[in-house]
């Protein structure tokens, strides 16, 4: 028997607000325990939650940038359920009215184009954080309590693990460049759970779905639900059946492991939370946060190939992130040729950020710099094999024309200069000129490596050629 | 000293003429207070020194003559908090719990140089209708002792009928402030929902609860609300309205006032005497040349139903976070975490507390939200739409505050079900977010009997206006309780 | 509403989710007292809501929110000491016993 598999993927993203979902206490990964928490986060007696205007607004640019319909009202709920990490036992959320449905997202595999839809987008507030200890007890640091997240719901669209794989990978790049969140799984930024079932081919119903945690890549997301479609395959067969549980995913040895067996539907007594005023999302007020919308992925992509000449693979490469995204039209917009600052970017910079293991914008380089050294190369003043050296210069937060001229690394391009030189090796060398004749191509050679060497590597090769091509004729 | 013979206006006039000193007033408010106490149970918390600190501070900064309030000791209901003075709610939970902030009600009474006298008893997190479920002993009734005070603001209407202050702050969810000041025969005010902050208030039911405050006359209830009212961010339910003058309409005049007086308020449940009150009243109205007219509302039967259950659900998640984790009581030697939860909770809890948070997570929970918590919300809407008809013909509606004078201590504790119906008349005022006033409007077998006010949204000043000519043409806030209480 | 009779074992349900626990004499008469409430709240039915909106809250306001501004009071340490138990800058509980350990 042929089974297909259902996979439906839930994603929660730590939206970068300045201050918290409900608290104006400071939204800020890293910092010491409990350093950024108030009586707010803490639900301490007598407290009431201050929604945050910037939190709803990023949630409608994540509703906007995933084709999804901003709802017109809404109002927030309680979802209800006792944990350390969880102050008020209750969470605010967007349980009755999500403020974006029925969007979608395009991903890529294998060549083909596939539309996954988005049931729903929902604001709410994120936990603290609960660590375990071996010791008999747990600790909990409420830094993350009331950091705004962006819950977003997929439809039961995706039909394999790699798709599972590309509507990550294209999920984050939205969400990336709608500039909400930094959406790093590794800082918990993004986080996903998974489920799955799967059913004979041909059957309408779904078959039992499973829910899997702990996936904590986009490989992992992958490896797990590849283990999970086939475990559940294999109890199929065997005649088993499969029940509603959650599984975890261990990274030792790729298994999904049971974590618990649902029994119904938990029971979060969600109702309307009356500490809140509800909100009202008028057109006008969607059509400004459309406008504070960054250019997309898809957008920019277009632009690079269309209006730079870009090649698409290369404009997908540089859309990969907003950061590189942004950092290319920034160097060409400092007058920059596009395909030399892809280049760049892909290549040097690229392999220098690996080699140093640092972000982008981590590096010393700026747009400015790098469009300072591309334009040195472009009008000739250096040569690529200078721009090597310029290149170590401008990574390290050097000015690249101050650079080139504390270093005579100007290239000698003018006529005047290199005409004397030229005339003086040719008179030395009668013999090249006699073999230049007698179509001996090598002697071209010799005489640019004659001229380079007096010139200490210094001659612009271009002009050399044409001026030698002009003097070895006329002789 | 006590409260009986004076007023805010009287009192203030002698702090600014020097007749006495605010430390002065604070020391013979703080010694009246004492004797009174041993019969009343009025306060959880005295504010001894901390009030005579204060006291000092505004005499030597001098009294400012253009403040009502400055100098002037205050009481303030135990749910309110107040930044390092223990602030308990009535319930053993917070029985050692130091608020870090203050409410911004208390905060603007500080503003104002009152002098916070000390935290008033009342009803665990202010479910009950006596200050019997606090976990402080019951107050008593100032004009008896053997009789409940009401609740839960029993502590603040006890406190100011029996002369320990001349104001207190309450909250009223369903009638905690205008039973126990029917039941004590003093003026007490549930704002509009919204009017006053609820920064600060540990709250019960979100949607309902509302700070207000007692005093013995009109003027002076009017006067404080000017001071507490008003926007605050810091609760995005707060009104951005302006503020008026609440004492600036007091004239006595009030011809052409429209008042109606719903069927279902004189029905049945209500006693004779109260019934006999309210219509001697309504008669007291007209001759002042108001008009009163029978209405109906026809739902209002139904508002203690729906309460029980939108209040309870509400309270059963404020309450979660009493968990002994943050602050407050922990219970001892629990296993695990479920362990410190559960243990927590039973033995910081009392039953009327434990009874409410059961019934809002029954009336939450799967299977049960549709049937019990959507459909109480429904008849709510009924409930609303009730008054928004009879308020598009009249300025006010008039009543009894409650279907009987104050009862014997004790008398209903074993039956919920026959307690919750005292609130009859005051739930459906919540359930509007209405402002609604008890005013003393005479006696029954010795105890005061209390005539409910209700006005359209933000219109505290018509109440304030009729109370204010009723309360000066019967003079009835000149009756003073026996200290001593026993007849 | 369905006429509602609540046993013992819907008692001790609701009991678990509220985080609180009766002992079994207590159970008893509180499952009475609170039949006695839901019968009264079962006066409900009488009222037809076909069609009725539910109210929820009755604040005026609507959009009334916080501009997206940091503000941190530093708290923390204040909070912190008011805890039953802290260390290291931490609150500390004691372990949840996870049911994945026993599954």
């Amino acid at each position: 028997m042929n089974f297909e598999t259902t996979i439906g993927l839930e994603v929660h993203v730590e939206m970068k607000t300045n201050s918290k979902a409900f608290s104006p206490s400071p939204v800020e990964y890293g910092a010491a325990p409990n350093a950024n928490t108030n009586v707010i986060d803490w639900g301490y007696p007598g407290v009431l939650p201050q929604a945050n205007k910037g939190a709803i607004e990023f949630g409608m640019r994540a509703a906007l940038a995933l084709h999804a319909t901003v709802a017109p009202s809404t109002h927030w709920d309680r979802k209800n359920y006792f944990y350390p990490d969880n102050p008020k036992a209750y969470q605010i959320t967007e349980n009755q009215q999500p403020i974006g449905q029925n969007g979608y997202l395009e991903i890529e595999v294998d060549g083909q184009t596939k539309r996954i839809g988005i049931r729903e987008l929902h604001v709410e507030e994120d936990a603290g954080k609960n660590t375990h200890n071996p010791n008999g007890y747990s600790y909990v640091d409420l830094n993350r309590q009331g950091t705004p997240l962006i819950e977003i719901v997929s439809e039961a669209d995706i039909t394999s693990p790699d798709e599972a794989y590309a509507y990550l990978e294209a999920l984050r790049q939205t969400i990336q460049f709608t500039g909400i969140s930094d959406v790093k799984m590794e800082e918990g930024s993004m986080r996903v759970d998974a489920n799955l079932s799967v059913r004979p081919i041909g059957q309408k119903e779904f078959g039992v779905k499973t829910e899997l945690k702990n996936l904590n890549s986009f490989n992992y997301v992958r490896k797990g639900l590849e283990f999970e479609a086939k475990r559940q395959v294999q109890v199929l067969m065997a005649g088993g059946a499969i029940q509603q549980e959650t599984r975890r995913y261990d990274e030792a040895t790729g298994t999904t492991i049971l974590m618990r067996v649902k029994e119904g539907a938990e029971d979060y007594r969600y109702f309307p939370e009356p500490d809140l005023a509800p909100l009202v999302i008028s057109d006008e007020w969607v059509k400004e946060v459309q406008a504070t919308l960054p250019e997309g992925a898809p957008a920019r992509r277009k632009r690079y190939v269309n209006e730079l000449g870009i090649e698409e693979y290369d404009a997908k490469v540089i859309t990969q992130t907003l950061e590189m995204s942004d950092f290319f039209d920034a160097t060409v917009k400092e007058g920059a040729d596009a395909k030399r600052t892809a280049n760049y970017l892909m290549g040097d910079v690229n392999a220098y950020m690996n080699d140093k293991k640092l972000e982008l914008l981590e590096t010393k380089l700026t747009p400015a710099h790098l469009a300072g050294m591309i334009k040195l190369i472009e009008d000739g003043t250096i040569s690529t094999k200078q721009a090597k050296k310029v290149f170590k210069a401008i990574m390290e937060g050097q000015e690249p024309v101050a650079y080139v001229e504390a270093n005579g690394l100007k290239q000698l391009s003018d006529p005047a200069v290199l005409q004397p030189i030229i005339n003086e090796i040719l008179d030395n060398n009668p013999q090249s000129i006699e073999d230049f004749k007698n179509g001996k191509d090598r002697a071209v050679g010799f005489l640019i490596g004659a001229i380079m060497k007096q010139t200490k590597g210094q001659a612009n090769p271009i002009v050399v050629n044409q001026l030698l091509m002009t003097s070895l004729n006329a002789r | 000293m006590n409260y009986f013979e004076t007023d805010l206006t009287q009192l203030h006039d002698q702090l600014v003429n020097k007749e006495i000193s605010s430390v002065e007033l604070t020391q013979a408010t703080l010694a009246n207070i004492k004797k009174t106490e041993t019969n009343v149970n009025a306060f959880i918390t005295v504010n001894d020194d901390a009030a005579l600190a204060q006291a000092k501070a505004v005499d030597d900064k001098g009294i400012d003559a253009t403040n009502l309030f400055s100098g002037i000791p205050i009481a303030i209901k135990d749910n309110i908090l107040t930044k390092d003075i223990l602030t308990t709610a009535g319930s053993k939970m917070l029985s050692n719990f130091k608020p870090v902030f203050d409410a911004t009600a208390t905060e603007k009474l500080y503003g104002q140089d009152a002098i916070m006298i000390g935290k008033t008893n009342m009803d665990e997190f202010a479910m009950g209708s006596t200050t019997e479920t606090s976990y402080f002993n019951a107050t008593k009734n100032a004009w008896d002792y053997t009789k409940v005070p009401g609740g839960s603001s029993g502590g603040s209407a006890s406190a100011v009928a029996s002369g320990e202050v001349l104001a207190a702050l309450g909250t009223d969810t369903g009638g905690s402030i205008r039973q126990p000041a029917a039941f004590n025969g003093i003026v007490g005010l549930k704002p509009t929902y919204g009017r006053v902050s609820r920064w600060g208030l540990i709250a019960f039911g979100s949607s309902l609860d509302q700070i207000g405050q007692f005093t013995r006359t009109v003027r002076d209830n009017a006067a404080v609300l000017n001071i507490i009212a008003g926007h605050d961010q810091r609760d995005q339910t707060s009104s951005q309205r302006e503020v008026p003058d609440y004492t600036a309409n007091l004239t006595g005049d009030i011809k052409g006032m429209k008042i109606a007086l719903p069927k279902e308020y004189l029905g049945e449940g209500i006693s004779k005497e109260v019934k006999e009150t309210i219509l001697n009243a309504a008669k007291q109205f007209e001759a002042m040349g108001a008009t009163v007219e029978e209405v109906s509302l026809p739902h209002s039967k139904y508002g203690v139903a729906a309460y029980y259950i939108i209040a309870s659900s509400e309270a059963s998640s404020n309450l979660q976070r009493f968990d002994g984790i943050r602050y407050g009581y922990r219970a001892k030697d629990a296993k695990n975490l479920n362990d410190l939860y559960v243990k927590s909770r039973t033995e910081g809890f009392g039953d009327e507390v434990k009874r409410r948070i059961m019934l809002g997570t029954f009336s939450l929970s799967a299977g049960s939200y549709d049937a019990f918590f959507k459909k109480a919300a429904q008849v709510r809407t009924l409930i609303v739409q009730d008054f928004q008809r009879v308020f598009e013909k009249y300025d006010l509606i008039m009543g009894p505050t409650t279907p009987t004078v104050a009862f014997n201590l004790g008398a209903k504790v074993e039956d919920p079900a026959e307690m919750y119906m005292n609130d009859v008349l005051t739930i459906p005022v919540n359930f509007a977010g209405l402002p609604g006033m008890s005013i003393n409007a005479g006696f029954s077998e010795g105890l005061p009997v209390g005539m409910h006010l209700i006005a359209k949204h933000f219109d505290e000043a018509s109440i304030y206006k009729a109370a204010y000519a009723f309360e000066q043409a019967t003079q009835l806030f000149k009756q003073i309780p026996q200290v001593g209480g026993q007849k | 509403m369905a006429e509602t009779e609540l046993t013992q074992d819907d008692v001790k349900h609701v009991a678990q989710l509220a985080m609180l626990t009766f002992e079994e004499q207590k159970l008893e008469h509180f499952t009475t007292q609170l039949d006695d409430i839901l019968n009264l709240v079962e006066t409900l039915n009488e009222v037809d809501t076909t069609d009725v909106p539910a109210t929820f809250t009755v604040t005026e306001n609507v959009n009334v929110l916080r501009t997206d501004t940091a503000n941190n009071t530093h708290q923390g340490s204040e909070l912190l000491a008011n805890a039953p138990e802290a260390e290291n800058g931490l609150i500390k509980v004691p372990a949840i016993i996870d049911e994945s350990e026993e599954a």
